[in-house]
């Protein structure tokens, strides 16, 4: 991540959120019209074109079965954005929901899901995801059921501090004041105030997610072959990494930039809303 | 006129169980304005959280007497019948409006909210009633206003915002917390104003609290004066600006800087104002009070009513008007 560091004091800080936004909007696009931006069908093998360097017709090369890298990496595009809007929903509405009604009623039922949290907190992540995964069968729907499962304690713990202080704050007793019930006050007034840093959280959580799922798939447990995704081309080319390097390098190139475009995005928000509230 | 609010024997006691407030009684009628004076530590703020039985839920709670509110006791009430007193019967006003408007909301969906809430207005009713409202309170272009966000109002602006915010469900006591306080002089001036202007138009009964003896003077029909949890001296404004019994009553109204030949030193009570762990025995102004006797410290004194006034009541042993009639003999 040093180099990411170094790549945020050199830009201009007021553009990372274009930069980043810009970043996410051209996967958007190059994955929503992938079918006429790539000039190869994704899956159909081709063994006469095997494993061809970039250059030529293939921009980015060939793999082992003759298929073009570039469309692959384009429809990619695809299912990765899937993976990272899925993967970051469900934790998000489960965790916050759970986080804000914890931190405002207190008592026992903080307590008791202070101690969930912790449980799921002593695993490391991916052993963890890896596991839920193994018990449910690979596939798409086992990664977003074990990241929902997995990833709803970050923002739990994130919304359930903002709502611990900010349900003593001033226009709480005011809302209380005008005969508002709980349930109101907790939706309509306190969580709405507490969802900044959750939503600037989940745009960091976009990355951690984007890489388990490449990770997941990479070790055959997420997507399956030969579905085009990143993590599963990383995957397929890893054996001739020394003689074919562009099946790893383009792949891994665009997990980096979107990773990168979440990143700056996140960043931009950030300041954003540090600058207004 | 009828009386609207009847506060008898009120105490609201802490963990230690200390008595924060003691046994304070007061009344008011509809479309009367009462001051709530004391200073800071003296418990108006907690006497007023206790009548919205908003109190906070693990650090105090009212250990006695009774609140009613045309006639019905709300002490008694359940939470949920309770919240339909809070806002459409008493609304509350505070003294730091930057604070207690929702930062994220516009200020007229605040105001639109609690006139759904209570009237089951639609949503285009409740946003010409939110406009209709901030013109009421006095902010210039309502129809423009009412998207803006609280920090886009001033100070003054938004301490109007407020008011128009507790205003929505149309209650029929305000309970104002120190609304001038964080505000200038000249808009204090305003404020104060509006708030009077509120009670002739609207009717509204309010509880100004307060710990400035001069707006008091200005603006309301009956003062309250509290010290250290005690009420202890309450009456028409009138007799007791002009004939204060208790010593404490005399000693602020001495503490008010002169506006005219200002040159000689501010007169100030000795002493500092007790807390609750070290509340004084008997009347709890005896040490800082010149008139103190023994009697003082051994004996809390009871509330005794002015042999002028039915209505003006004050708890001292040795009260001023005794001083005052000397003077007139002398």
């Amino acid at each position: 991540m040093a180099f990411l560091g170094v790549f945020r004091r050199w830009l201009p800080r007021q553009n990372t959120l274009t930069l980043g936004a810009a970043i996410i909007l051209l996967w958007l696009l190059l994955g929503i019209f992938a079918p006429w931006i790539a000039p190869y069908d994704p899956v159909v093998l081709d063994p006469a074109a095997s494993l061809l360097p970039p250059g030529g017709h293939y921009f980015f090369g060939t793999d082992n079965f003759g298929r073009d890298i570039f469309s692959r990496v384009i429809w990619g595009a695809r299912v990765d954005l899937q993976m990272c809007l899925i993967g970051v929903i469900f934790p998000f509405m489960l965790g916050t929901t759970l986080g804000a009604f914890s931190g405002y009623v207190g008592g026992a039922v903080d307590a008791l899901l202070m101690r969930c949290i912790d449980i799921v907190l002593a695993f490391p992540f991916l052993v963890l995801m890896l596991a839920i995964i193994a018990i449910l069968g690979p596939g798409l729907i086992s990664f977003y059921i074990a990241m929902a499962l997995v990833g709803w304690v970050s923002y739990a713990r994130l919304v359930r501090s903002q709502v611990l202080t900010l349900k003593h704050q001033d226009f709480i007793l005011a809302a209380r004041s005008l005969g508002y019930s709980h349930v109101r006050i907790l939706f309509v007034h306190l969580l709405p105030n507490a969802l900044v840093s959750a939503l600037v959280f989940s745009m960091s959580d976009c990355v951690l997610v984007l890489l388990s799922g490449a990770a997941v798939s990479y070790l055959g447990l997420g997507v399956q072959p030969p579905t085009a995704e990143w993590g599963v081309m990383v995957a397929e080319g890893q054996s001739f990494i020394t003689t074919a390097w562009w099946i790893t390098t383009f792949p891994g190139l665009a997990i980096v930039v979107l990773a990168l475009g979440f990143s700056l995005l996140a960043d931009g928000i950030g300041e954003k809303m540090g600058a207004r509230t | 006129m009828s009386t609207l609010l009847q506060v008898s024997h009120l105490s609201v006691v802490n963990r230690q169980g200390i008595a924060l407030v003691d046994d304070v009684s007061f009344s008011l009628d509809s479309g009367e304005m009462l001051g709530l004076v004391g200073e800071s530590g003296s418990g108006k703020t907690v006497s007023c959280r206790a009548l919205m039985r908003l109190l906070p839920p693990d650090a105090l709670r009212i250990a006695g007497g009774e609140v009613s509110l045309q006639g019905q006791n709300i002490l008694a009430l359940t939470e949920r019948q309770m919240a339909k007193i809070r806002g459409r019967e008493i609304g509350m006003i505070f003294q730091n409006p930057s604070s207690h408007l929702n930062p994220i909301m516009t200020i007229g969906a605040q105001i639109a909210e609690s006139r759904r809430l209570h009237f089951g207005a639609s949503a285009r009713e409740a946003m010409v009633d939110a406009i209709e409202l901030l013109r009421k309170v006095g902010i210039p272009d309502p129809a423009q206003r009412v998207k803006s966000y609280p920090h886009e109002f001033s100070g003054g602006m938004r301490q109007r915002a407020m008011i128009a915010v507790a205003l929505a469900p149309e209650p029929k006591l305000l309970i104002a917390d120190e609304p001038t306080t964080a505000l200038d002089v000249t808009v204090q001036l305003q404020i104060l104003r509006l708030l009077m202007t509120l009670r002739d138009t609207l009717g509204v009964a309010i509880v100004l609290i307060t710990h400035d003896l001069g707006v008091v003077a200005q603006t309301c029909d009956r003062i309250a004066v509290m010290y250290g949890g005690r009420l202890c001296e309450t009456g028409g404004k009138n007799q007791v600006l002009a004939g204060a019994l208790h010593p404490y009553t005399q000693g602020l109204m001495d503490c008010q800087p002169a506006s005219e030949g200002g040159h000689s030193q501010l007169v100030t009570i000795d002493g500092q104002p007790p807390v609750a762990e070290h509340f004084p025995t008997g009347c709890r102004f005896h040490p800082r009070c010149r008139y103190a006797t023994q009697d003082c410290q051994a004996q809390q004194p009871p509330m005794r009513t002015s042999p002028m006034d039915t209505r003006h009541q004050a708890a001292c042993h040795h009260p001023l008007a005794h001083l005052h009639t000397q003077e007139a003999s002398c």
